[in-house]
């Protein structure tokens, strides 16, 4: 139970604001759960319409919807990878890194080797991972700050080599890939993967595992003194955490049939990190809401084109400052706890 | 005094810029001894943790544990191999509950040989040791965050975090500071228990009465170097250990 | 290979303008400014506002801009940063954010294009030991010349300087000393974006005012910085030479288009050898108890 206290201004009687956790709360707790019908529903709600939701709307939506749809979950996939990255302490300004890897890779194991999408795709996944963490590295034993500088000069270095050098097809990219079957599998294919990574990610949180990485990220020396070696956990949580960009771009690359410079786009940083900061970082539900928030938005508003970044960079900075918390906090806490008025005396 | 000694300290030395922090240092530790470790602040007491533990780099000298080298190597292979420490500013993990902190330590690979474990049986063990060093069972106390843990308490959890490791060697950075007499005395009996485990203790401290209740053996720095080394009675009568606490005539 | 020295000098001196004012307010008050390459134009822009707009000379013109964009980034601080000091998460993403809304609000305004040049200082070029330079680009290897001899004069010998070098070293112990870190902090600040603002009005008359130009002031800035070292002017100084003569070198005897991937290489070896820089103080995370 939190309390707050609050005055209320210029009156004989003061009260207090008090927050306390709702019944159903502390009946539904563990196995207490299955007592009841109405204690089940209570926890089951909030992820069954998630899920149900998700697989129901590519039903529903007509076409142009759902190519939204599709990149919203790319983008809140995105979004995961940074919220689970920042829960081992690294802040990442460059999912982008491992968007473009991913996606490069997928697109030139198809290109010249002419592997299908079947192969690519986890190719891409495991390969993009695996390098950009090796790649990162050296960089895990520096201040995080560090960490965020090289994130983001690697992917834009490697977007002016590639331009320059011409290699991976240069500026033109490499098109004509072969797609995926077709938008059905699409659209269930990121959705399957997205409330994989979405539950999988919340339940190795919550194990002994993720224990460790909040640990890291809490007070790194105490972890390092314990007899835990961080910097392979933090490497582990980096390869996590980047093959779900990674797989975004191997997606992408086939979603598209055409991977090439935009792999490396800022958007790919920038909307992520927005999406979680208005969503609620640490939270992984947070970055998804978020990305489900921001991302039809944005396509309501397409009209304004480049605008769009500026609207994104000045949500990130206002919630990132004054609502630190994040949106989703807020909406949990309303449905866990209720405030009323208490009179003091 | 043999070559495997649990721990052998051999001309240690660090300079920080132009400081002397460690000068010269070396010691023998034998299994089942409290070592206290005295002196007046600045003398380099922490710093000479620091380099047993792997957190500084000494700039020459050596450390043994049970005959085998471990100069310099990192702070988590040294406390896998069995030295573990406390921290003279607590460094708890101020968001989680207060056993939640002891699961860290109980993940490390050390333990997972000794003890095994999975999911779920850690708690337990957390929940165990921590009525071990004084948190009561039955209360909330456990599951407080630890941020919000009174100092005392915190002392504890930290004490507690090096027994999770199932640690040979563990070393007590000014435990007793911030504590009353009546926590202080609460907690001299856990330190008991410890050595008739056979743990073997180093203690720095300043609060000298309760530590020489307990210790075996004391040893005094000053500025950097050893000055004395011997029993806490004969240590204290030591003109140049005097000197060092009580200033001399200029 | 005269050429190639003289050349050489040239493009260090460059980074050199272009990465200091970065690493300064990096150095004292541990802020990475990712808004300093959006910075970098935007004093480019007043410059070029108050030369064209308000018809003033050239150097007025330069100095009023780099109090304008000083005082704003002072301002940024006091206004955002502060409130989040010490939070390494928000004052990434802050500086970013603004750094990057800054710059995209400036293309999409359509801030960019041929319209937009700086005049040079003088004009005409003069031969070199056989090598034919023009006055511009020897004023740039003054001006960076000069401006690391007063930084180093400042920190050196004056209060302020030394104040910043106290914070920069142990905060805590100069707030016991009575060292305010948050005022020094603005200033750090301030001071890095009146660099910046200087540089780009010393730079820019190369060719024009873009906005890509942020983006890659800043990529240099943070090159420059994990190679050299983040916190020191000789960090930044060696890092600028090493890019400056690496890249004419690959320049003339390869390719010039390849002159990108020293930068990329030169990141990786460092970060695998000596990863806070050639000449970076930072210890490694064990070593800070």
């Amino acid at each position: 139970m939190i309390r707050d206290l609050e005055r209320s201004k210029g009156s004989d009687t003061t009260y207090r604001k008090e927050r306390l956790d709702r019944c159903i709360k502390a009946r539904s707790d563990t196995i207490y759960a299955l007592s009841s019908y109405r204690e089940a529903l209570y926890l089951l709600f909030p992820r069954g319409v998630t899920i149900v939701g998700l697989l129901v709307l590519p039903l529903l939506l007509p076409e142009y919807w759902t190519k939204v749809l599709v990149m919203t979950c790319v983008v809140a996939l995105l979004a995961l990878s940074w919220d689970f990255i920042a829960m081992a302490g690294m802040f990442s300004l460059g999912q982008t890194l491992f968007f473009g890897v991913g996606a490069y890779l997928a697109g030139a194991l198809n290109y010249y080797l002419h592997l299908s999408p079947f192969f690519t795709i986890p190719m891409g996944t495991l390969g993009g991972a695996i390098f950009c963490t090796i790649l990162i590295l050296p960089v895990l034993r520096l201040r995080g700050i560090y960490f965020a500088m090289v994130t983001f000069v690697l992917p834009l270095l490697l977007i002016r080599i590639i331009e320059m050098t011409g290699i991976f097809g240069g500026v033109e990219g490499l098109s004509a890939l072969s797609p995926l079957p077709n938008l059905w599998v699409s659209v269930y294919l990121i959705i399957a993967v997205f409330l994989v990574c979405l539950f999988g990610y919340r339940r190795l949180m919550d194990t002994d595992y993720g224990l460790i990485l909040k640990g890291i990220k809490n007070n790194d020396l105490a972890v390092m003194s314990r007899g835990i070696n961080i910097y392979w956990y933090k490497a582990q949580a980096l390869l996590i955490g980047s093959s779900a960009a990674a797989f975004a771009g191997a997606f992408v690359t086939h979603h598209y049939r055409f991977v090439g410079l935009p792999a490396f786009s800022m958007d790919y940083t920038i909307l992520p990190i927005a999406c979680t900061v208005v969503g609620g970082p640490g939270t992984f539900v947070g970055a998804a809401f978020g990305a489900f928030l921001l991302m039809p938005l944005t396509e309501l508003l397409r009209a304004i084109g480049t605008w769009r970044v500026v609207l994104y960079s000045f949500f990130m900075v206002v919630f990132i400052i004054l609502v630190p918390e994040g949106i989703f906090h807020y909406l949990q806490r309303k449905y866990h706890q209720i405030e009323r008025l208490v009179k003091t005396e | 005094m043999g070559e495997d000694s649990i721990l052998r300290v051999e001309r240690l030395h660090k300079s920080f810029g132009g400081v002397q922090a460690v000068l010269n240092v070396s010691f023998n530790l034998e299994k089942g001894e409290l070592l206290g470790i005295i002196g007046p602040n600045g003398s380099g007491k922490s710093t000479l943790v620091n380099l047993i533990t792997g957190f500084v780099k000494p700039d020459s000298g050596k450390v043994f544990c049970r005959g085998k080298e471990i100069t310099g190597k990192k702070p988590y292979t040294i406390a896998n191999l069995g030295i573990a420490r406390s921290f003279q500013m607590a460094k708890a993990f101020q968001d989680l509950p207060a056993f939640k902190n002891l699961i860290i330590p109980l993940c490390a690979p050390r333990v997972q040989k000794i003890r095994g474990g999975k999911y779920g049986e850690r708690d337990d063990v957390a929940i165990d040791l921590l009525e071990e060093v004084g948190f009561e069972r039955d209360s909330a106390v456990p599951f407080k965050i630890a941020g919000s843990l009174p100092h005392g308490y915190l002392k504890r959890l930290e004490l507690a975090q090096c027994m999770a490791l199932q640690a040979d060697v563990i070393i007590l950075d000014e435990l007793f500071s911030g504590m009353s007499m009546a926590e202080v005395a609460s907690i001299l009996p856990i330190i008991e228990k410890l050595k008739t485990e056979g743990k073997t203790l180093i203690m720095i401290e300043h609060r000298l009465k309760e530590l020489f209740r307990i210790a075996h053996r004391v040893m005094v720095l000053n500025f950097g170097q050893k000055i004395a080394e011997g029993l806490p009675n004969e240590v204290m009568e030591n003109e140049g250990v005097k000197k060092a606490y009580l200033g001399s005539e200029v | 290979m005269i050429g190639m020295l003289i050349y050489g000098l040239i493009n260090s001196a460059i980074y050199i303008l272009m990465t200091i004012g970065f690493s300064l307010t990096f150095g004292i008050s541990g802020v990475a400014n990712f808004a300093y390459g959006a910075f970098y134009v935007t004093g480019a822009y007043i410059t070029w506002q108050l030369i064209n707009s308000l018809g003033l000379g050239f150097v007025i013109s330069i100095i009023i801009s780099a109090i304008i964009t000083g005082l704003f980034g002072a301002l940024l601080y006091w206004f955002v940063l502060f409130r989040i000091r010490g939070l390494l998460l928000s004052e990434i993403i802050a500086t970013f954010g603004i750094g990057m809304g800054m710059l995209e609000l400036y293309r999409s305004i359509g801030l960019s294009g041929h319209s937009y040049k700086l005049p040079t200082f003088v004009d005409g070029s003069v031969e070199v030991l056989g090598v034919y330079v023009d006055y511009q680009r020897l004023i740039i290897i003054g001006v960076a010349a000069a401006l690391i001899f007063f930084l180093w004069l400042f920190s050196h010998h004056t209060k302020m300087g030394l104040a910043f070098r106290g914070i920069a070293q142990n905060e805590h112990t100069s707030l016991a000393f009575g060292i305010e870190s948050e005022f020094t902090a603005m200033v750090s600040m301030g001071m890095g974006c009146c660099l910046a603002s200087l540089a780009a009005a010393v730079i820019i008359p190369l060719s024009l005012i873009q906005v890509e130009e942020g983006s890659n002031v800043l990529i240099l800035a943070l090159a420059v910085g994990i190679v050299g070292g983040m916190e020191s002017i000789a960090g930044v100084i060696l890092g600028s030479l090493i890019f400056g003569y690496a890249q004419i070198a690959v320049a003339t005897y390869f390719n010039p288009h390849y002159t990108v991937i020293v930068m990329l290489v030169a990141i990786l070896i460092v970060l695998v050898i000596k990863p806070s820089g050639l000449f970076g103080k930072f210890k490694e995370l064990e070593e800070r108890v």
